[in-house]
């Protein structure tokens, strides 16, 4: 075996060698310098996210099987910059007393999921796709379970587990589906033959695919565990899996079901994906109107933000897949802009609902300012990053022309001013409520401070500073096979 | 080039934003109050200066062959979209721009001004200025906007800075839920604004203005004969578009939110729902003309919607008691006026008379609507009641404020020499030139402004004397009357303002004739309006209740704003949220958790040990996933077959 090849995978060594540096620090050193290793995760993934930036390296490994393109390295590069940011977002909150003693597994854990959606988005061959969105979900349920005294978190936990294992199964079961058709699993081989093949048989294992991954993205009709877990889980792994987790997700599905099945799509799975994005946006949008739980309300609005992700697919072209991660960027700032508030309030008070943000503005001016920014994005209000992310994807989505894509981007178009109804509740709770505030004043940590900073400065610079997407359209377009078969 | 120091007019106040923003609440009030002014100030001295350069300027290439050129003096490329999508960022001066700057830029510092002595004391001062400062930034931003996409985002930057402005008394109940309606009701207006673009972008593969109207034919046939649902699409474009209009100029039936937009100060009541951001739909039909002169059937929806929502707003402002509301529609109906114009212009028809008399209108009317509305807002702060019941006879208290009311009512009204008479008149030429029925009409509603206006006059100034006790109503402090002083002025000559030398459809000069048959028939409808005014409100008498008594149906619907409010809380209530949004949270509740209650308790009896690992929800979570991913499967092989 030629080692060299493993030069081909920049991003993943250097990721390894944070999780290793960190495992290290964790296990040998002295119990009294212990409650530095949040900030020290913080630090060298803070390091590994700058350096990364030197990392493009393009070209294949192990037979074909992994491929790095100017594309993966940007997906990753944008996972990257949301873990970081929850990962300063939890390091006080990694030292509380409760979790001191298990700090060291979160963020190895943390890592290791993050090196899962790597091999999610870099495999070229549905095993080492297998083993990376396994990496990527099963550390995760423990990360679900995370507070040891608190009943929800377990159940959470346990539905996490179990939906996550069954979603497995139906997903192999596609695989071993596609594998009999095309006696292949290598992306390539059966992205020829999907051509000539449009039988029942396809159909299933199409289907059972985009179970498979619809899980992890939450989407309609595979999204029930999706409120459950994120109100009972730890915050921070709630926003982990409602950002990183679907971000990483959105990022496979995209390169599996274009690159793959791209030859398929106007005949097999163009109106299975209508369907399925045109339940996501409503359902999500009309479960999250009555939500009062603030977790339960931003795991819907996740739902439907997930649908908007999907109409990137269906550009299926160059700028599908930037408007694509775009999209994703900017809903990284959003929604852990959301999360970071709920989390500092949480934090502080204990108060999950929303009523009890009625009047937060008097008391918490800085923490209403940011979740109105949030809001405001995650509405797709201009000049907002998040109105931005959303012209794109539409734009993409209706580039190619056709009749039902109007209809598709119309209805998702009508989802937005539903959901502009429910985020500016939240608004109207924290700035206009006649309620004397139950959160009284308080002054978050520092760790939360700078990830909602930076949150911030994500919501209103990405959109306007138009080199960013400039930039994802090149490398959007830098080298990528991955067209060539759609159309 | 020369005019490029113009993109001030837009740095300035977003200056002024961030800086009153952030510091503002370390400054004393006066102080942000003074800065905010100044800053204004000098903003308007730079827009006059543009305008008066662009309009009187000698330098090549302004005028080439009697033609007004349209001016891009700054071009930035803000983003690629595709090789042909180029998004711009820019300024760009041409007729109407220009004329826009002038309004925008005087009344918003008449308004500046104003609010120092109004706002006096208020909570929030400092936040005042910055959201004023934020607004006049971004109505500048769209009427200089350069293509369709820039003007789309101020056009939304405007949205939120009313929205804040609207709600700025946010301990207020009322001011809140104004508020969220006009964002929410225009909100949903910009979703038709924006569908258009995509449409119109999509076809034409520019969003510039200058290349999409300089050929406008060549731009309605790149669409080809694409039709749905039997119009062209083009048609389907251009009305979409005019609908995000309808929702900031608030027509019929997206007006909802005007009314209650009242709730917010009054001198934002002046400066956004008068004179600058309710008339953007009908900048934006004017910026857009060219392209709608080719489509006649988008012009035909236009007049439609112009008129009839005229003549509805007119017929609720005769009976309203609360003097903004009245005022309120009195400014629906004239902007009415202005869609209608624009509707009833075509090039052939007195070389498009009727886009020349919209404009004309647009500024005479920002004039003299700002003037009643700080007016109105001077006699509430003498009074502190919006209610005509607790006003009359204020004319010996107040002589100023009566002086200027009664100059902004003759405006409206349409009498010589005022400057309402001049555009109205022209409006009025136009929609005869096109059709006596809109001529007709028009005159009608004409004829109901100079009624309620003057009843709002004899209502607030004579009527009877209250006993107004302790709390004599004394004129307003200087800041507050030097404003109306001024808007006074311009109102009564404004209308001999040459406009057709500046401002016409195909940017040559057309020199303006009162054609005296159709002024003489306005000027005596306007007089009987009057003085069926002077007849039943001069005095206190009961002739207006015997009236309403006769007339009680009509009354009481039109009192009722003939129920159109009703009608929207019905449908968003009662079936949008009751049909549709509460079966689903409450199946989510009932039925989903519900199911799992049951088989978790089922589970629970069963087996006590393992009841948390086992409880229902789990499998029936898994059931639906299986059941989704197998329903997806089969539905999509039986719509192969």
């Amino acid at each position: 075996m030629d080692y060299s090849q493993f030069l081909y995978m920049p991003q993943e060594l250097g990721l390894l060698v944070v999780f290793l540096l960190v495992f290290l620090f964790d296990t040998f050193a002295p119990k009294r310098s212990q409650s530095a290793l949040p900030v020290l995760t913080a630090v060298l993934f803070g390091i590994f996210t700058v350096c990364n930036y030197f990392m493009l390296m393009r070209g294949t490994a192990f037979e074909g099987m992994f491929e790095n393109t100017a594309a993966t390295f940007v997906m990753k590069s944008i996972l990257n910059v949301g873990v970081l940011i929850v990962i300063i977002q939890s390091i006080k909150w990694s030292n509380s007393e409760a979790m001191a003693i298990r700090r060291g597994e979160f963020y190895e854990l943390l890592l290791l999921t993050v090196f899962g959606m790597y091999l999610m988005i870099s495999a070229r061959h549905f095993l080492l796709f297998v083993i990376g969105l396994e990496t990527a979900s099963l550390p995760l349920a423990a990360l679900v379970a995370f507070h040891k005294k608190r009943y929800e978190s377990h159940e959470a936990a346990a539905k996490y587990m179990f939906t996550a294992v069954f979603s497995s199964a139906v997903f192999l079961m596609g695989l071993s589906f596609v594998y009999g058709l095309f006696g292949s699993l290598y992306f390539s081989d059966i992205a020829y033959q999907v051509m000539n093949n449009t039988s029942a048989m396809l159909v299933v294992a199409l289907a059972f695919v985009i179970a498979g991954i619809g899980f992890k993205l939450s989407l309609v009709p595979f999204h029930l565990w999706t409120a459950d877990v994120y109100q009972g889980a730890p915050t921070p792994v709630t926003s982990y899996l409602s950002v990183i987790s679907k971000g990483a997700a959105a990022f496979a599905f995209m390169v599996v079901m274009v690159q793959v099945f791209g030859a398929a799509y106007s005949k097999v799975w163009e109106w299975m994906l209508y369907a399925i994005i045109i339940l996501t946006i409503t359902l999500g949008n009309l479960f999250a109107i009555r939500q009062r739980n603030i977790k339960r309300f931003l795991a819907f609005s996740s739902i439907s933000q997930a649908g908007y992700i999907m109409l990137g697919v269906i550009g299926g072209n160059e700028l599908g897949l930037a408007s694509l991660m775009f999209y994703v960027l900017v809903y990284i700032f959003s929604n852990l802009a959301a999360f970071g508030v709920a989390f500092a309030i949480e934090q502080q008070s204990g108060k999950v609902s929303i009523d009890d943000y009625n009047g937060l503005y008097k008391t918490n001016p800085w923490l209403s300012f940011t979740m109105m920014l949030a809001m405001f994005s995650l509405a797709g209000i201009p000049p907002f990053a998040g109105f931005f992310s959303k012209f794109f994807i539409f734009t993409s989505a209706l580039e190619c022309g056709e009749m039902s894509n109007y209809i598709l981007v119309l209805i998702a178009l009508i989802n937005t001013i539903i959901s502009l109804y429910y985020y500016l509740l939240v608004v109207k709770a924290m700035f206009i409520s006649p309620d004397d505030c139950s959160i009284a004043r308080f002054r978050s940590s520092c760790g939360e401070r700078v990830a909602m900073i930076v949150c911030v400065f994500g919501i209103i610079l990405t959109g306007i500073v138009s080199c960013i997407y400039t930039f994802l359209v090149e490398a959007a377009q830098d080298g990528t096979t991955m067209f060539g078969l759609l159309n | 080039m020369e005019l490029s120091y113009t993109v001030a007019v837009l740095i300035i106040p977003v200056f002024m934003f961030l800086f009153l923003g952030i510091v503002g609440v370390k400054l004393s009030k006066k102080t942000a109050g003074i800065l905010g002014t100044l800053a204004m100030g000098v903003t308007t001295v730079i827009a006059y200066a543009a305008a008066f350069t662009y309009f009187f300027g000698t330098e090549q290439g302004q005028v080439i062959d009697g033609v007004r050129q349209q001016l891009t003096v700054l071009d930035l490329t803000w983003l690629e979209f595709t090789k042909n999508l180029v998004i711009k960022i820019g300024v760009l001066l041409d007729p109407i721009s220009a004329m826009m700057l002038i309004v925008i830029s005087t009344v918003s510092f008449m308004v500046h001004i104003y609010s120092l002595g109004y706002m006096d004391g208020e909570r929030g001062f400092q936040r005042y200025y910055a959201f004023l400062s934020l607004f006049t930034f971004s109505m500048l931003g769209l009427v200089l906007a350069t293509n369709i996409f820039q003007m789309y985002i101020f056009w939304e930057l405007v949205g939120v800075s009313s929205y804040l402005l609207i709600g700025f008394y946010y301990t207020l109940p009322a001011a809140v839920s104004a508020s969220k309606k006009a964002f929410i009701v225009t909100r949903f207006a910009d979703l038709g604004f924006l569908v258009g673009i995509l449409i119109l972008s999509f076809y034409t593969d520019t969003f510039d203005f200058i290349s999409l109207t300089s050929d406008p034919q060549a731009a309605i046939s790149t669409a080809g004969g694409a039709t749905f649902l039997g119009c062209s699409v083009m048609t389907w474009a251009l009305t979409l578009i005019f609908m995000g209009g309808a929702g900031k100029s608030a027509m019929f039936p997206l007006h909802i939110w005007l009314p209650d937009a009242m709730e917010g100060p009054t001198p934002v009541s002046a400066l956004i729902h008068a004179a600058t951001m309710v008339v953007a739909g009908v900048y934006l039909v004017a910026r857009l003309f060219p392209i709608y002169a080719v489509d006649v059937t988008a012009l035909e929806i236009i007049t439609v919607v112009g008129a009839f929502t005229a003549l509805y707003a007119a017929a609720v402002a005769c009976v309203q008691s609360d003097i903004k509301r009245v005022l309120a529609f009195s400014t629906i109906s004239q902007i009415a006026f202005m869609i209608t114009s624009l509707g009833v212009a075509s090039p052939e028809l007195h070389h498009g008379v009727g886009y020349m008399a919209s404009m004309f209108h647009l500024f005479t009317h920002a004039m003299f609507k700002a003037l009643l509305f700080l007016c109105a807002g001077a006699i509430i702060h003498a009074v502190h009641s919006n209610e005509m019941s607790a006003m009359g006879g204020l004319r010996k208290y107040m002589p100023i404020c009566h002086i200027a009311f009664l100059i902004g009512c003759l405006a409206i009204a349409g009498i010589p020499p005022f400057a309402g008479f001049f555009s109205k008149d022209e409006i009025l030429v136009a929609a005869y030139a096109k059709s006596p029925i809109w001529g007709v009409w028009l005159s009608v509603v004409a004829g109901m402004t100079a009624f309620y206006m003057f009843r709002l006059y004899y209502k607030i100034f004579w009527w009877n004397n209250p006993d107004y006790g302790h709390h004599t109503p004394h004129e307003a402090p200087m800041t507050m009357t030097f404003p109306l002083i001024f808007l006074g002025l311009v109102s009564i000559v404004a209308g001999f303002i040459p406009f057709g030398e500046f401002v016409t459809s195909n940017r040559e000069v057309y020199e303006i004739h009162l054609d005296w048959t159709v002024a003489g028939t306005s000027i005596a409808i306007a007089v009987v309006g009057i003085a069926l005014a002077t007849v039943m409100y001069r005095k206190e008498n009961n002739l207006p209740e015997q009236l309403a008594n006769r007339f009680r149906g009509l009354w009481t619907a039109a009192y009722h704003r003939f129920y159109m409010d009703e009608l929207y809380q019905f449908i968003t209530h009662k079936i949008i949220f009751a049909r549709i949004s509460k079966p689903i949270a409450w199946f989510d509740r009932r039925i989903i958790d519900g199911t799992m209650d049951l088989l978790a308790n089922v589970t629970n009896s069963a087996s006590f040990a393992v009841r948390r690992m086992q409880s229902g929800s789990v499998q029936t979570y898994v059931w639906f996933y299986l059941v989704g991913a197998v329903a997806v499967a089969v539905i999509t092989i039986i719509c192969l077959i």
